[in-house]
């Protein structure tokens, strides 16, 4: 294998080194430094569509997402500030004002990412209207339940499918404000065939959207680690 | 042409064009426009009569071309004295008497010296509307294919792309980046295999500038296109069209067939080694896939949603191989550039913008059409010179440029230059070049909200704050435009502006606020005429 280069950069003023090719989250986290996330999982393909891990780079006007973002030498990260504050609280308003997220009736309630987000960003409300779309709920799967009105549209159930279960089952067919995750050929669950009933979905979804039938609301605490420990058994492989 | 065999060296491009040439002058010839406009008009039905009445005329051909401008005065004929206007299908006859001059004309004569076409400069339409599209030997003799001959055998690759570089020109796509730059960027890429892309996916409503480029003179972007080939080192190209221009489609088609025939294209091009495949690849009608790296997705048969950049296409692009994408005017540019050299070029414009632009001038303005003006040029230059001011006699309000990503420009800078950097200095942007003129009449607000619901529909849903933050400044649009809307309103869309300009990942969503921001910097009396409370204010203030 042939050594990887070390990059030498500042996050919030701290100066860190660290190999070439890793995202700026991936470096925060090795030094514990805190920046929020929602459709980055460990494991999977980047997305970069959340936009809560925007941070500011120091000499460029532009905002760029920590998860796709990759380090190069010199540069120095911002992961925290008033207007990234400002920006993240809009972001999760638009979030939670886009679909029927009743904390109170749902599954994961207590145990929820976006849920925690909330008091993570120090906010009490959302700051624009809610929208209340008419949504449905898919219940059709033998073990698994998609609440469509929890979904925030992460695609973190789609790239598990498809990057570690290999299925891919679960797409998006639309587009704007009318995405939404389908399963195969937008059937219902229980008539999805390529569904191998793993569960992987439902243990990435970081909201109620995805959940197990039978469980109490206690009992949905959902488990990730299995998707870098998969995806490293796999480079291993290959 | 069926004489026609393989070219293999720029002497024999050269002995051919002079040949082609003279055979050119020997015969009269007489211009059908059959660009969009006049097509609606019915001039494909006046060029088959006019056929089929000349036929025993000596040495007259009737030939159907691209559009020739002036879309308001169609249908359009040009023989070699003068040019004909406001024709109808079946003025074969009176046209043809005419031009022998046993019939009055003066009607029907438009001069050449009028402003709408002396204030033009044409690089990128010098062909259109005088060349038959479909004819591979009428672009020949137009100097087709002498530069990239020259390029090929006179020139490295490097001296290509300073000339390119030299030239100043700037991407007509949108973003104005250096083409030169971007050229040099790919062409230091490492990779086995490099891509070349022609970006023809124009979406932006009421633009059709790259539309008939294609139409018109579909040669010349393929040989833009295989210049550039040949300087950054690719062997492999496409061209992204929309599904919605079947026309376009079909010429760009039988074009890079009549070219590889000839051995223009394909492989070992001018007995050089280098080889280039074009193909053709369909766009279904999504906006965002005119976006780069959506455009990529959807050339990989994948869902055609953008990518964040870093990495940009030029290091790793299709299928992760380095790849030059160029919109379909930059291409256009490419020829004359290398024929007349990077100092012609850089000598018209301004000094951050060289060259022309096409713009496709709508609205209510008298002489709506296509133009192509010379960077500088002001605003109200092509207003009311070429433009001939407006259509009903009603007092200029606005332009607007840039479509569903630019703004709306108020009166006070009707003397602006028109170049990438004035445009953004107010608020706009050149964008692919469409530009609607309105007048006293027109709404800035709804003006605003059409905007902002082609964004809302046109998002691809991929990222937050474009998805749901479209569809919030949208609806808070409607609720003022109905006069429903309060202070509070306009200051929660001020605030989603900023933060959908600054945190949406692709330049769709950046973008989107724009034509809200410059209507609130301009107009912001007709946004707060319509609150709750200035009407409270009015009805309070006529009880007292
Ligand atoms: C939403 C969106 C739509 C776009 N549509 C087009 C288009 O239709 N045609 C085009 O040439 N460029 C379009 N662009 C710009 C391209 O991403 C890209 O910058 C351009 O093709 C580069 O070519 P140029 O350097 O020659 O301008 C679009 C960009 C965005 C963000
Ligand atoms: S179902 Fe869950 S994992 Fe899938 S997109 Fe929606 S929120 Fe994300
Ligand atoms: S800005 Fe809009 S179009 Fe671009 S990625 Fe985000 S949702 Fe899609
Ligand atoms: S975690 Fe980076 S954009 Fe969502």
């Amino acid at each position: 294998m042939a050594t990887k280069q070390v990059k030498t950069l500042k996050i919030d003023g701290m100066d860190i080194s660290s190999i070439q090719g890793s995202s700026i989250l991936e470096v925060a986290r090795e030094h514990d430094i805190y920046i929020p996330t929602l459709c980055f999982v460990e494991g999977l393909c980047a997305v970069g569509s959340c936009r809560l891990c925007l941070v500011e780079i120091e000499g460029s006007g532009k905002l760029l997402p920590a998860c796709t973002t990759q380090i190069y030498e010199g540069m120095s990260v911002i992961t925290n500030s008033e207007k990234l504050l400002k920006y993240r609280q809009m972001i999760l308003s638009l979030m939670f004002a886009e679909r029927n997220h009743t904390c109170a009736v749902c599954v994961s309630n207590g145990h929820c990412d976006l849920q925690a987000m909330l008091q993570i960003l120090h906010m009490d409300h959302i700051k624009v209207p809610y929208m209340f779309p008419r949504l449905k709920v898919d219940a059709t799967h033998d073990r698994f339940v998609m609440d469509h009105n929890r979904c925030i549209l992460c695609s973190a159930c789609v790239r598990v499918c498809d990057e570690i279960e290999g299925a891919h089952t679960k797409d998006i067919e639309g587009r704007g404000i009318k995405s939404n995750i389908i399963t195969d050929f937008a059937q219902n669950w229980g008539d999805a065939s390529s569904c191998t009933t793993c569960g992987k979905c439902v243990q990435v979804c970081p909201t109620g959207a995805l959940s197990e039938k039978g469980k109490a609301v206690s009992e949905q605490l959902k488990r990730r680690s299995f998707v870098s420990y998969l995806k490293s058994m796999r480079e291993d492989v290959l | 042409m069926s004489e026609m065999k393989t070219i293999h060296s720029l002497e024999e491009l050269e002995e051919l064009a002079e040949v082609l040439r003279e055979e050119q002058k020997s015969k009269s010839r007489i211009t059908v426009c059959t660009g969009v406009a006049c097509s609606s008009l019915g001039s494909e039905e006046l060029a088959k009569e006019l056929s089929e009445e000349s036929k025993n005329l000596e040495n007259c051909e009737v030939k159907k071309v691209g559009c020739k401008g002036l879309c308001a005065l169609g249908v359009l004929v040009e023989d070699d004295k003068n040019m004909y206007h406001s024709l109808k299908k079946d003025d074969a006859k009176n046209l043809l008497a005419m031009m022998e001059g046993t019939q009055e004309s003066s009607e029907y004569i438009l001069s050449k010296d009028i402003p709408f076409y002396s204030k033009q400069k044409k690089i990128v339409l010098e062909n259109a509307g005088y060349i038959d599209p479909d004819s591979l030997d009428d672009y020949i003799a137009a100097d087709g294919y002498k530069a990239l001959f020259s390029a090929i055998s006179d020139m490295e690759r490097s001296e290509v792309i300073d000339e390119i570089k030299k030239s100043g020109l700037r991407g007509r796509g949108g973003g104005g980046y250096p083409t030169g730059l971007k050229w040099s960027t790919v062409e230091k890429a490492i990779g086995d295999q490099k891509y070349v892309i022609c970006n023809a996916d124009e979406g932006d409503p009421g633009a059709f500038m790259d539309r008939s480029v294609m139409e018109a003179d579909p040669h010349r972007v393929i040989e833009g296109m295989a210049i550039a080939a040949y300087a950054v080192g690719a062997n492999k190209g496409y061209l992204y069209i929309r599904a919605e221009y079947p026309l376009a489609v079909k010429r760009i088609k039988l074009a890079i067939k009549r070219a590889e025939k000839f051995g223009l294209l394909g492989e070992n091009i001018c007995g050089s080694g280098f080889s280039l495949k074009l193909d053709v690849r369909l766009g279904a009608g999504a906006f965002v896939c005119g976006e780069e790296t959506a455009l990529l997705s959807s050339i990989e048969g994948k869902r055609g949603t953008p990518t964040p950049r870093p990495p940009y296409p030029a290091e790793s692009g299709l299928w992760g191989k380095p790849t030059l994408i160029n919109n379909v005017e930059t291409y256009a540019n490419i020829a004359p550039i290398i024929r007349n050299g990077g100092d012609w070029y850089a000598k018209i414009g301004t000094e951050s913008s060289k060259g022309t632009k096409v713009f496709a001038l709508t609205g209510q303005i008298k002489n709506s059409g296509m133009i192509e003006v010379p960077m500088g040029i002001t605003l109200e230059q092509i207003i009311f010179e070429i433009g001939g001011g407006m259509a009903l006699g009603r007092e200029f309000k606005a332009v607007q440029t840039g479509g569903p990503s630019g703004g709306c420009i108020p009166r006070d800078h009707l003397n602006l230059e028109v170049d990438y950097e004035n445009l953004k200095s107010v608020g706009s942007m050149m964008g692919s070049g469409g530009m609607i003129v309105m007048d006293e009449s027109s709404k800035m607000v709804e003006v605003a909200k059409f905007f902002m619901e082609f964004c809302m529909s046109e998002s691809c849903g991929k990222c937050v704050p474009c998805r749901v933050g479209t569809v919030q400044m949208y609806e808070i649009l409607k609720k003022i435009s109905k006069k429903d809307g309060t202070r509070k309103d306009l200051a929660l869309l001020e605030e989603l502006c900023d933060v959908v300009r600054n945190t949406s990942l692709c330049g769709l969503g950046q973008s989107a606020p724009n034509p809200v921001v410059s209507t609130l910097r301009f107009f912001k009396e007709e946004y707060e005429n319509l609150l709750v409370e200035s009407r409270c204010h009015i009805s309070i203030s006529k009880e007292a």
